[in-house]
């Protein structure tokens, strides 16, 4: 008894099962690393797809990877609303162009005023990565990716518009850590069927985007119900955060300036 | 101990000496993780891989291990199993693990797996400790798939997500309890199946901590 009790062994075993576990651990990681990011990267893709409304029911693999090949990607100057050259994001093809870990890189983000980031991103883009769904040499669907802050989390989305860029086709979150069963029913599809259809704009009204959640349940008689969705209940901070997310990249400092310019036919 | 069978060790947690039911521990990831069989399935499976695996390992070393600081070394063993199936199931069901979130990552607090490791894993060979391991997630797995088999059945209609009550929205017939997807409904479902147990072997029932005495009025000085 009195052998494994000493200060020394103490440290001996305290160190060795460290030392075990930390190998464990990293191996699992970076052996499992390349099967997860596939899997993040369908689900991605899967999710472009979803908010087009293109993702064929129990799609799989190949389904989700045939499927994504009718969408281009595109990277715009949010600052002037056109496309640019993927080699201004040092990248070779759009689709390579990973906009998350450029807005952690100042060369290719600025820091946001206080009163100017409603999405509490902190950072914005330079250049964003927008997928476009074509008909011919028409465009059809725009998807564009949107974050921002709810309650617990940074919630990342997509949101499709039609070639109006203005009615919403859908959308949807790929990712956030919201409360599951408050804030986490941003995921239930009968939320985010109220989507399709509505407008984010009142284009006769003005240029800011009008499209707001609720508190409560939209009032379908009133003609602003085609710019509101229901807030979701038991989740206030959450609603907020998504209102705010999709006012700020469809606003000024978001897509506007582009999606203007897709209207005007440029 | 040295007279229990592997069979008995086996089977005992799962109905006479069940971790859930009998022990009460280890309830509050079967609330959330019950919604659904699938999701349990993959729960109770987890759990029976970090159970079995922890009590082996601590088993192992446990003729090592200075008793100061056994449960730290006890806490850091289940921890780096819990990743180690949480990573499994990221890469390779992923969908799952999406919906599963944090309660993999709890498994590292669930009481069952640290009860058996510092009250069976500590004084048993490796062999038995991993049967023991097992056989308490199993009987951890029975209550989750007893609790998922009511709730998805009549909360979504549903059984591992095939439909068995046609649902009233899609035309059907059956009209969905929306309560029992909410968590306080595993707490009633877990409270029936404790009843049920208890009735059927009664010496599960514990003695009364008091005895109510016979109320009597008492006149006033």
């Amino acid at each position: 008894m009195s052998s494994k009790e000493t200060m020394g062994k103490t440290f001996t075993v305290a160190v060795l099962l460290c030392l075990v576990c930390s190998i464990i651990v990293a191996g699992s990681v970076v052996i499992l690393k390349p099967t997860q990011q596939e899997n993040k990267a369908l689900n991605l893709q899967a999710n472009i797809l979803a908010a087009a409304g293109l993702l064929p029911a129990g799609a799989d693999k190949t389904a989700i990877q045939e499927a994504f090949k009718k969408i281009d990607a595109r990277i715009v100057d949010l600052d002037t609303g056109e496309y640019a050259e993927p080699d201004r994001v040092n990248k070779e093809n759009a689709l390579d162009y990973d906009q998350r870990k450029a807005q952690k890189d100042p060369k290719l983000s600025k820091a946001i005023a206080g009163s100017e980031d409603i999405a509490s991103i902190k950072r914005r883009v330079d250049y964003a990565k927008v997928y476009l769904v074509r008909e011919g040499d028409e465009i059809k669907t725009i998807i564009l990716p949107v974050s921002g802050y709810g309650l617990w989390s940074t919630l990342h989305g997509f949101l499709a518009l039609e070639a109006d860029a203005n009615t919403v086709v859908g959308f949807g979150f790929y990712e956030h850590a919201e409360t599951p069963g408050l804030g986490g029913e941003v995921d239930n599809p009968n939320w985010k069927a109220q989507w399709p259809g509505k407008k984010v704009y009142d284009l006769d009204a003005s240029e800011a985007p009008k499209i707001a959640l609720l508190k409560g349940a939209v009032d379908r008689s009133n003609p602003e119900a085609e710019y509101q969705i229901d807030g979701l209940s038991g989740a206030t901070l959450t609603s907020r955060g998504v209102t705010n997310l999709v006012q700020y990249w469809t606003g000024e400092h978001g897509f506007q300036k582009y999606l203007q310019k897709l209207r005007q036919g440029v | 101990m040295s007279t229990a069978s592997a069979k008995q060790v086996l089977f005992e947690p799962i109905f006479s000496n069940n971790p859930i039911a009998l022990q009460i521990l280890g309830i509050c990831s079967a609330l959330a993780v019950t919604t659904s069989m699938q999701l349990s399935v993959v729960m109770g499976l987890a759990v029976c891989t970090v159970t079995g695996l922890a009590n082996l390992a601590v088993s192992l070393i446990r003729s090592q291990i200075p008793s100061n600081i056994r449960i730290i070394v006890q806490m850091t063993i289940i921890a780096t199993l819990v990743i180690v199936v949480d990573q499994v199931l990221r890469a390779y069901a992923y969908e799952l693990s999406k919906q599963l979130s944090v309660f993999v990552g709890l498994i590292i607090t669930n009481c069952i797996v640290m009860g058996r490791a510092e009250a069976f894993a500590m004084q048993n060979g490796p062999a038995m400790s991993f049967v023991d391991g097992v056989g308490n997630g199993l009987g951890y797995a029975v209550i989750l798939l007893f609790v998922a088999f009511f709730r998805e059945l009549l909360g979504s209609g549903k059984l591992f997500g095939i439909e068995i009550l046609p649902l009233v929205n899609d035309g059907g017939w059956y009209v969905p309890n929306g309560m029992l997807l909410l968590p306080p409904s595993a707490f009633f479902l877990i409270g029936i199946f404790i009843w049920i147990v208890r009735t059927w072997d009664k010496g599960q029932v514990e003695a009364p901590d008091y005895k109510m005495s016979a109320h009597r009025v008492k006149e006033a000085f």
